[in-house]
């Protein structure tokens, strides 16, 4: 069986995908991944799937511009020019 | 004491080096990764207990006549072949973890390899489980049953019999050289002894 | 930004892999770029493993404990990157198994220098130096190979390869601080190792010609990565005393290395399988391999 291998670096940092070994059970799979994966420290935590467990998921259709979600979908740079020349201008 | 510390050292030692010798050439290149690490952490608890028992650990782990040696014949078989060095290293682990218990009390260094011998331990139960069925192991740790009590004290083999599962016999004691002990000694010092007073390793 | 769609067709994804883009392993990829990358990173990890056994030899001799440690980390870490390397080949389609049957039936390929025997302790240090230097340049201009992968496993083997120049390089140091007869077989092992660094690297054919470069396998041709190597270390080895024995080399007002041709007809007979090494270390793994298979067969059954 092929066990994905996830590797936290340091404590609350996001584990990130580091390799993969095969094994017949996880507890090969944790003896393999903890030396390949940990000798010297490198790892503060690994997690452990099966690559079937895993669903996979990619491609997002973006047709009609969905900009408004993101930042880049606003540009606001002219508009608060013009604001900060109105208020400058504007009498108190 | 003394004795048994250097014992204690000397079949860290031995069977360090012995089981380095499958770095590179394992059955799987994972276990090969994960056993290497264990003749490496063996190795690492021989110099720990060396640096108490002198002031030279490399004088005390090289510079010594074959003879001079305390390790049991267990760790001393050249035994190339997966199924034995497997029963080795279960057999091993379950009379070390026996003999350190009894030491932790007085001996601090003792505690701290226990704690990394752990990982040894479920190492060794991980593939024993997973060979017991098999008649290579079977016979392995039959061959190598008497040289597993020579590892502790005779007061500690039935406790080691109990664990094991199979009946007390005769031990090969500590203190018996091996025969293939004195080429693995030859080849350990042979860079160390190439050299006169002044070098440098 | 909708997902970037990977090219199927050869002549767009070729564009898209040279402007930089990256191919993982379920994406679309033409037939010989498939097959051009199992060639590349299988022989990669032939070498990591057929790299093990000159070392390996020297493992039983290590004449301190600290070096016993330190050169068995050093092979146990060349293994790794041979696991890491092999399911990157695996899950492009050609089994472990198989991989490893072709490399002992001599069907493949492995690194010119690991051909060679180590004939003394000299010989451990200027492989874990220099070899290893020559290695971690060719390494680190595979972190940005068009298959991602391979790339990514590339970090973590470059950071190993780091390890293992300093323990060579402090193995070095030792031996030449330390009596006459050291300095000498520092030096000797040097004068025999030369050839096949220059070898290393192999032809200088023009990156543009080089179809891993092409297919942006790598992102280096094989003379910039000599040039490389000869700027980052003839000034190393020749700040310790040590000899370069090429009484050509020298560095250009411009900063170019000229040197004595390698010898390439050396390289490609050596390459082929016809090294002084090649069959002892063949038969020594073919050895392993057939002994040990009933533990494969035993423990990885399901």
């Amino acid at each position: 069986m092929i066990y994905e291998i996830f590797r936290q670096e340091r404590k609350g940092q996001a584990f990130e995908h580091a390799g993969s070994v095969v094994a017949p059970n996880a507890e090969f799979a944790e003896a393999w991944a903890r030396e390949q994966y940990g000798r010297r420290g490198e790892s503060a935590a690994l997690w452990l799937v099966p690559r079937d467990a895993i669903h996979d998921v990619e491609g997002w259709a973006d047709e009609f511009d969905l900009k408004y979600r993101r930042v880049d979908g606003y540009s606001i740079k002219a508009r608060l020019k013009e604001a900060r020349e109105r208020a400058s201008s504007r009498p108190r | 004491m003394n004795e048994l510390l250097l014992g204690l050292a000397d079949d860290e030692l031995v069977i360090g080096w012995r089981d380095s010798e499958w770095t590179g050439i394992a059955p799987m290149l994972e276990e090969d990764v994960a056993f290497s690490s264990i003749a490496q952490n063996e190795i690492g608890h021989a110099r720990a207990v060396y640096e108490l028992l002198a002031a030279d650990a490399d004088a005390l782990a090289f510079d010594r006549s074959p003879t001079e040696y305390r390790c049991a014949p267990l760790v001393q078989l050249h035994l190339l072949e997966w199924a034995r060095t497997i029963a080795r290293r279960w057999l091993y682990e379950v009379a070390d973890e026996i003999r350190i218990a009894a030491l932790m009390a007085e001996v601090p260094v003792a505690a701290k390899i226990n704690r990394e011998e752990t990982y040894h331990r479920m190492h060794a139960e991980m593939w024993h489980e997973r060979l017991r069925d098999e008649p290579r192991f079977r016979s392995a740790v039959t061959e190598l049953w008497p040289y597993a009590l020579g590892v502790v004290l005779p007061e500690q083999r039935g406790e080691l019999a109990a664990r094991v599962g199979i009946d007390e016999v005769d031990a090969v004691e500590r203190g018996t050289l091996d025969p293939s002990f004195r080429a693995l000694h030859e080849e350990m010092t042979m860079v160390r002894r190439s050299a006169p007073a002044g070098a440098r390793w | 930004m909708a997902a970037v769609e990977i090219p199927q067709d050869e002549q767009a994804f070729l564009e898209y892999v040279q402007a930089g883009g990256q191919v993982e392993t379920t994406d679309w990829m033409p037939d010989d770029y498939r097959a051009k990358l199992i060639k590349f990173i299988e022989m990669h990890g032939n070498s990591e493993l057929m790299g093990v056994l000159p070392e390996r030899e020297w493992i039983l001799r290590a004449p301190t404990l600290q070096r016993k440690l330190a050169l068995t980390a050093k092979v146990q870490d060349e293994v790794g990157h041979a696991q890491l390397i092999y399911r990157v080949v695996e899950d492009l389609g050609k089994p472990r198994e198989r991989c490893l049957a072709d490399l002992v039936d001599g069907k493949a390929k492995f690194h010119n220098v690991f051909h060679y025997p180590t004939k003394t302790w000299g010989d451990v240090g200027v492989i874990a130096w220099l070899v290893d230097a020559a290695a971690i340049i060719s390494q680190k201009a595979l972190l940005k190979c068009s298959y991602a992968p391979y790339a990514r496993i590339m970090k973590k083997i470059c950071w190993e390869e780091s390890f293992h120049i300093l323990h060579g390089r402090d193995v070095i140091l030792a031996m030449v601080t330390g009596t006459r007869e050291q300095f000498e077989l520092v030096q000797e092992a040097l004068d025999r190792w030369w050839g096949p660094l220059m070898q290393f690297h192999g032809n200088p054919i023009p990156r543009e010609e080089d179809p891993m470069f092409i297919w942006r396998i790598k992102s280096q041709g094989n003379e910039e990565a000599r040039q490389q190597f000869l700027e980052g270390y003839v000034p190393q080895i020749r700040e310790l005393g040590l000899t370069v024995p090429d009484p050509n080399l020298r560095r250009t007002d411009e900063g170019v290395w000229k040197y004595t041709e390698p010898d390439w007809n050396e390289l490609k007979h050596v390459v082929t399988g016809h090294g002084p090494r090649t069959e002892e270390r063949l038969a020594f793994r073919r050895r392993f391999l057939d002994q040990e298979r009933w533990v494969r067969d035993a423990v990885l059954a399901a």
